[in-house]
């Protein structure tokens, strides 16, 4: 009895929290006079025009929108695992000269707010040319920056037995040669949880984007939802909805397919 | 110098992050100490002006109502926001089946809460003509404009952060499972009960992990941006409700151009965050227990 209990209120607190999203997915499917009738999930004429209308009424298609996104997306992700992981293996596995300072300061950049650099940033990526352009946003990936990266892989690599390395080393393998063939394999499913952050926080980025990004058909799909009412005259709530939706089916799905991972990330390193 | 040279490998390896470090993170932290003691405006080179910014930073009512309202919102909702994750955690805990579907729904929230499409949203529910209002109609309750009357706009923020719970709970949840079943079972055999059990056992030896998720939350909550400026189109209104700190910040450096006054906020910012995190470091001494003491004693 009292299972049953505890999985009823379990049930509606979640019904409660998933409550304003199925909405929205319901809110896109109706027509725009229909949308604030009432509050229910199930629409009268169910509608998949604002899905229509959405994609092409900011005057540029949204599909620009999301390929600008998925080229910062891919360029982050691919920057964050290359780098992190050359960075995560010298602190890791390697002795130098003033390791220890390095790795302080590493840490001490992860919990740095991103404002005390920006204002810097900004400058000096004017005097680059790189105002609303979407380098900005992908330098910094290729320059090991998100040190959260590097930590998670650090301590993944201590986990790692240091005989392996030796053996590779007998085999006649260098530093580069045991980074490649026994660390970086092993250390797939960090990449892989870096992988899948380093996408869903630049695809939610919004500060960045916003403050670089001006022109158009440069915009990413952030920016462009945000001016969506500006651009198409404030009364298409069932096209926001509607591309509301598209922007979070991207998200969504990459969660249901990693699902353990993320979770498992997130217990374990405290990623929000 | 053969030690240097034993090095040289490694430098090759952090040459990315070296350059990364230097000239994205700890240079232009040290351009922006220097622009906050100059007047700048982008356009122009910097002025020498001393510590003027600061000073005019504290005798600035939209500055000081902007502290205000981030006070407000990081002491309201992250309290809340983390006892909804304990709480749900530990309900979660207790051998209930589906577990894994439960922590995935009420994670979910968590993983959309900081986007664009989420802030409009929010702006609709709590619109006049909004969702909520739509629901507390049917219960005949006559509800008000949430977002565009200044005493509830905060709030509609709040709500926002709460909702996304699920991130601090998964986190719980790791720590609950790490706690050994037999030390609760030797409190229930010497008579504790449930709650005593709870506040007794779990919460000390949880205190660790709510310790991470404090500090963790604390700073996230500061630097809360995203769901302000869109739900407020940028100006953080009604009547500055929603100004949060970052949000001026930003008015200042793209709308004003006041880049000087902006780093000059950028680094009060950074001292706050720092001052809380100390603190949180300090008091937590008292609270949090790493299961050590015991033994050595």
């Amino acid at each position: 009895m009292k299972r049953v209990l505890a999985h009823l209120g379990l049930s509606a607190g979640a019904l409660i929290m998933l409550y304003p999203l199925l909405w929205m997915v319901s809110a896109s499917l109706r027509k725009n006079t229909d949308i604030f009738d009432h509050p229910g999930l199930i629409p009268e004429h169910p509608t998949l025009g604002n899905y229509a209308l959405g994609w092409s009424s900011t005057g540029t298609s949204f599909g620009v929108y999301i390929m600008n996104s998925l080229i910062i997306c891919a360029a982050v992700v691919i920057g964050n695992v290359i780098t992190c992981s050359l960075t995560a293996y010298a602190f890791a596995r390697m002795r130098f000269v003033g390791r220890k300072a390095l790795f302080a300061v590493m840490l001490g950049t992860i919990m740095l707010p991103a404002h005390v650099t920006l204002i810097a940033q900004y400058s000096i990526f004017r005097n680059l040319n790189w105002i609303d352009t979407f380098w900005p946003m992908i330098v910094p990936s290729f320059l090991a920056t998100d040190a959260f990266f590097v930590f998670l892989m650090v301590q993944f690599i201590r986990s790692i037995p240091v005989e392996l390395d030796d053996a590779a080393r007998i085999d006649g393998c260098g530093y580069w040669g045991i980074y490649r063939r026994i660390i970086l394999p092993l250390l797939s499913p960090a990449l892989v949880t870096t992988a899948i952050f380093s996408f869903i926080w630049t695809w939610n980025n919004f500060f960045s984007q916003l403050i670089y990004l001006s022109t158009r058909t440069r915009l990413t799909v952030p920016v462009a939802l945000r001016g969506f009412l500006d651009a198409t005259g404030s009364s298409e709530w069932g096209g926001l909805f509607a591309m509301s939706v598209v922007t979070l089916v991207p998200v969504v799905v990459v969660f249901v397919v990693f699902q353990r991972r993320i979770l498992a990330g997130m217990a374990h390193t405290g990623l929000k | 110098m053969a030690r240097l040279r034993q090095s040289l490998p490694a430098y090759l390896f952090l040459l990315p992050w070296l350059i990364g470090v230097l000239g994205l993170t700890i240079g232009p932290m040290l351009l922006s100490l220097y622009y906050s003691f100059t007047d700048y405006a982008l356009l122009n080179t910097p002025e020498w002006t001393g510590l003027h910014n600061y000073t005019a930073l504290f005798q600035d009512p939209r500055y000081l109502h902007s502290l205000r309202v981030t006070f407000i919102y990081v002491g309201v909702s992250v309290p809340l926001e983390m006892a909804f994750a304990l709480a749900v955690a530990v309900l979660l805990n207790r051998g209930l089946k589906g577990l894994a579907v439960y922590r995935a729904l009420y994670y979910v929230p968590s993983l959309l809460g900081g986007s664009v499409a989420i802030a409009l949203l929010w702006q609709q529910i709590f619109g006049s003509d909004g969702l909520l209002n739509d629901i507390l109609g049917v219960f005949g309750i006559h509800g008000r404009g949430w977002i565009s009357e200044p005493g509830t706009a905060l709030w509609t923020l709040i709500v926002l952060r709460v909702w996304q719970f699920g991130a601090p709970m998964v986190i719980f949840l790791a720590g609950l499972r790490q706690i050994p079943d037999d030390v609760l079972e030797a409190a229930e055999v010497d008579g504790a009960g449930r709650w005593q059990r709870f506040w007794r056992v779990t919460l000390p030896l949880l205190s660790p992990v709510v310790f991470f998720n404090l500090v963790l939350q604390i700073i996230g909550a500061f630097q809360a941006f995203t769901p302000a400026f869109v739900i407020s189109g940028g100006k953080g209104g009604p009547s500055d409700s929603t100004l949060f700190y970052t949000l001026y910040l930003y008015q200042q450096a793209f709308g004003n151009f006041r880049m000087g006054y902006a780093a000059a906020m950028a680094w009060v910012l950074l001292l706050i965050i720092a001052v809380f995190t100390g603190l949180n470091f300090v008091l937590g001494r008292t609270w949090v227990f790493y299961g050590d003491e015991g033994v050595r004693r």
